[in-house]
């Protein structure tokens, strides 16, 4: 079957596909997330070093994960919307910085909980802890300058700009543990796999899968209420049957 | 395993369910706002649409 995905380019296909499928992405993350938290909790062992401390990675690596591949995504639509000067990709760029931004948060909120009791320490100025900072910045610059543009299209470019240049932060994140002498530990998941207990891999994994859901159902509602906010000019909007009420 | 144990995590109940808790909080403090902005975009469309009509 061969799907014409230039359709879906058009913001008012896009509208209807996505009212259809969020619900799912929503209902799918939930399950998700009750199956990966079970596992996390209740089937991974204790670990030998941390004791129950380090359950903390179930949601730090997975909303880190997400932090910085939302970044990407979101880098990847600005880029396209610059390029090709399609309205949708910038659209759907200004719908995933929120949610981009806080993975962030949770990112540094759960490492500062965990640094606490093993570190002695809820923040260092170290390479990993700074770069994730500064990403958590670049989302909220994002933010701020597209909102203080009165022309969205305008809004779109240079923003865009900020998020493309931005994107430079991401591997230095990445390869921080590898570049510089870290507080932070190394990766987890490596390109080459990892060293985790199978059940520890499984429980980290779901929730990494549940937390991308939970984004593509969020970015999703979000976009489609920012199609309609942009596109109220458009006759397809106001005969829309939840305009019409 | 009871379940004054399973929440005291060994010590570390603070700090795991800190973490969670809080996760927990802004997924449903986003999934609420973002629930809410459609409303409010969808009655300003009707009311844009009612203002027209009126002109």
């Amino acid at each position: 079957m061969a799907i014409n995905w230039f359709k879906y380019s058009a913001p008012s296909t896009f509208y209807a596909l996505t009212g259809k499928l969020a619900p799912w992405f929503a209902w799918s993350s939930a399950i998700l997330f009750a199956v990966g938290l079970y596992i996390g909790f209740f089937v991974a062992p204790t670990d030998a070093q941390q004791s129950e401390a380090y359950r903390i990675i179930f949601i730090h690596v997975p909303a880190s994960i997400m932090s910085m591949f939302v970044y990407l995504v979101m880098a990847g639509y600005a880029a396209l919307g610059l390029i090709f000067n399609t309205r949708l990709s910038s659209m759907m760029a200004s719908a995933l910085a929120p949610t981009g931004a806080l993975f962030a948060f949770i990112s540094l909120w759960t490492g500062a909980l965990w640094g606490k009791p093993m570190w002695g320490t809820w923040w260092v100025w170290d390479a990993r802890l700074t770069s994730e900072l500064i990403l958590l910045f670049l989302y909220l610059g994002f933010i701020a300058l597209h909102a203080s543009i009165d022309d969205p299209r305008r809004a779109d470019r240079a923003s865009a700009l900020l998020a493309i240049i931005g994107s430079v932060n991401v591997p230095i994140i990445y390869f921080s543990v590898k570049w510089w002498n870290t507080l932070h530990q190394g990766a987890t998941i490596k390109f080459t796999g990892t060293s985790m207990h199978a059940a520890m891999q499984q429980a980290m994994f779901i929730v990494l899968l549940a937390c991308w859901f939970y984004a593509i159902a969020v970015a999703l509602t979000r976009v489609r209420s920012i199609i309609l906010e942009r596109e109220c000019n458009n006759q397809w909007v106001q005969e829309l049957p939840e305009v019409r009420l | 395993m009871n379940w004054g144990e399973f929440f005291a995590m060994k010590g570390y109940g603070f700090y795991v369910w800190g973490s969670y808790g809080v996760t927990l909080l802004i997924f449903i403090m986003e999934a609420l706002l973002v629930r809410h902005k459609r409303k409010v975009t969808l009655q300003q469309l009707r009311l844009l649409r009612d203002a027209e009509k009126e002109e």
